[in-house]
C-alpha cells in the first residue's frame, strides 16, 4: 500500500502544473513576463473545450489566445487590461472566476443560501422540545430484569 | 393541526421543489432536442456593437475587404466565417446558396484556411459570396470573438452587428430568424 501511495506521489510530482505550453518558442524570454502571462491564461477560459483554461488546452484558439496574452504583456499592458481584451470579446463567459454582479448573485449567493438552510432545519430540530422518558414503574422493571436473565 | 399532517404538509415542499426542477429540465432537453437551444453556444459581444474594424486580403480572384465595404453598398449584410477544413460549413453551403439566391449579401471570409485549399472548397461546395477574404492568422476572427467556423454575423447598413449565428445555418433558422430580422433592417 505505501508503495502503490509513493508511486502515485512521484507520477503527481512528475506531472507538475497542467499546462499545455509545450513549444518552449511559445514562452517569453522574460520569466517575470512569463509567470504573468500563465498566471492570466490561467484564469481565462478556453471557448473551444469550455472547461480547461486558455492555458492548460491545446485548442488551436486556445494557442492564439495564449500568444496574444504574451504580445499584450510584452507590450506593456497589466493583467487587468488583458482581461478586459478578451471580455470585450468573448464576454464574462472566458472567465473562469465569473465577477459578482447581478447575473451571478444567485451563482455566488447559492453557499450563503446552503448555510442559510442548513441553520434554518437545525434550528428547527432543536426547537422540538425534548420529552424525557417517564422512568419504568416496577412491573415494567421487573419484566426487563426477567428478559435480561439476571 | 396535528402533528401528522404537518409532517405531511412538510413532504410537499421537497416534492414540488423536485417536480419543478424536473419540469424545467425536461423544457430544457425539448427545446434542445428541437434544436431552439445549444448549451454550448455563447452570446456575441458584438450582437449591438459596430463591426470591428479590419482589412483583409482578398482569396484571388476576389478582392479583400475591409469593415466599411461591407456596409458600403448601404445595405445589410451577412458576414460568414467559413473554412475548407469545417464539416458544418459543407452542411451550410446549400443555405448560403439559397440566401445569395433571395438577394442577400453575403461576404465570406476564409479562416486559418490554406489558398489553394479554399479555392478547391468554394470549387467544389459553391462560392455565394459577394467578396471572399482570407484570414490566415485568424487575428480577426478573435476581434470578432469568434470561436469556431462557421459563424455569421448580420451586419446593418450602418454597420451595427444585429445578430449572430455560431454554426452551420439550417434553412429552419434562415426562414425563422436570419430572413425576418433582414426584412425588419430593410
Amino acid at each position: 500500500m505505501s508503495r502503490l501511495l509513493g508511486v502515485i506521489a512521484v507520477l503527481l510530482a512528475l506531472t507538475g502544473g497542467a499546462h499545455a505550453v509545450s513549444d518552449p518558442a511559445e514562452m517569453l524570454a522574460n520569466p517575470v513576463l512569463e509567470h504573468r502571462a500563465e498566471a492570466v491564461g490561467g484564469q481565462l477560459r478556453c471557448l473551444v473545450c469550455q472547461n480547461e483554461s486558455v492555458e492548460g488546452s491545446n485548442a488551436d484558439l486556445a494557442k492564439d489566445l495564449r500568444r496574444i496574452i504574451r504580445q499584450r504583456i510584452a507590450a506593456g499592458d497589466s493583467d487587468r487590461q488583458v482581461i478586459a481584451w478578451m471580455v470585450a470579446r468573448y464576454g464574462d463567459f472566458i472567465r473562469l472566476s465569473p465577477p459578482f454582479d447581478a447575473m451571478t448573485l444567485l451563482l455566488w449567493g447559492a453557499p450563503m443560501i446552503a448555510v442559510a438552510i442548513g441553520v434554518g432545519v437545525v434550528m428547527l430540530a432543536r426547537r422540538r422540545r425534548f420529552v424525557p422518558l417517564a422512568p419504568l414503574t416496577e412491573a415494567e422493571r421487573e419484566r426487563l430484569d426477567a428478559l435480561l436473565d439476571l | 393541526m396535528d402533528a401528522l399532517t404537518r409532517r405531511r404538509l412538510l413532504m410537499l415542499g421537497p416534492l414540488a421543489i423536485a417536480a419543478g426542477a424536473g419540469g424545467a429540465g425536461a423544457a430544457l432537453l425539448l427545446r434542445m432536442h428541437e434544436g431552439r437551444y445549444d448549451p454550448h453556444a455563447l452570446p456575441s459581444m458584438l450582437v449591438g456593437k459596430k463591426l470591428p474594424a479590419f482589412s483583409l486580403p482578398g482569396q484571388p480572384p476576389s478582392p479583400g475587404f475591409s469593415a466599411a465595404d461591407v456596409t458600403a453598398q448601404g445595405r445589410p449584410g451577412v458576414v460568414n466565417f467559413f473554412a475548407s477544413w469545417c464539416v458544418p460549413c459543407v452542411e451550410e453551403a446549400p443555405t448560403l446558396a439559397a440566401l445569395k439566391s433571395a438577394g442577400v449579401a453575403l461576404w465570406g471570409i476564409a479562416y486559418k484556411d490554406k489558398p489553394d485549399a479554399t479555392t478547391r472548397f468554394l470549387d467544389r461546395f459553391g462560392d455565394p459570396y459577394v467578396r471572399v477574404a482570407r484570414d490566415e492568422q485568424g487575428t480577426v476572427g478573435i476581434d470578432f470573438g469568434l470561436y469556431g467556423v462557421p459563424e455569421s454575423y448580420l451586419v446593418d447598413a450602418s454597420g451595427i452587428v444585429r445578430w449572430r449565428w455560431a454554426g452551420g445555418l439550417s434553412a429552419d433558422i434562415v426562414r425563422d430568424d436570419l430572413l425576418p430580422k433582414i426584412r425588419a433592417l430593410a
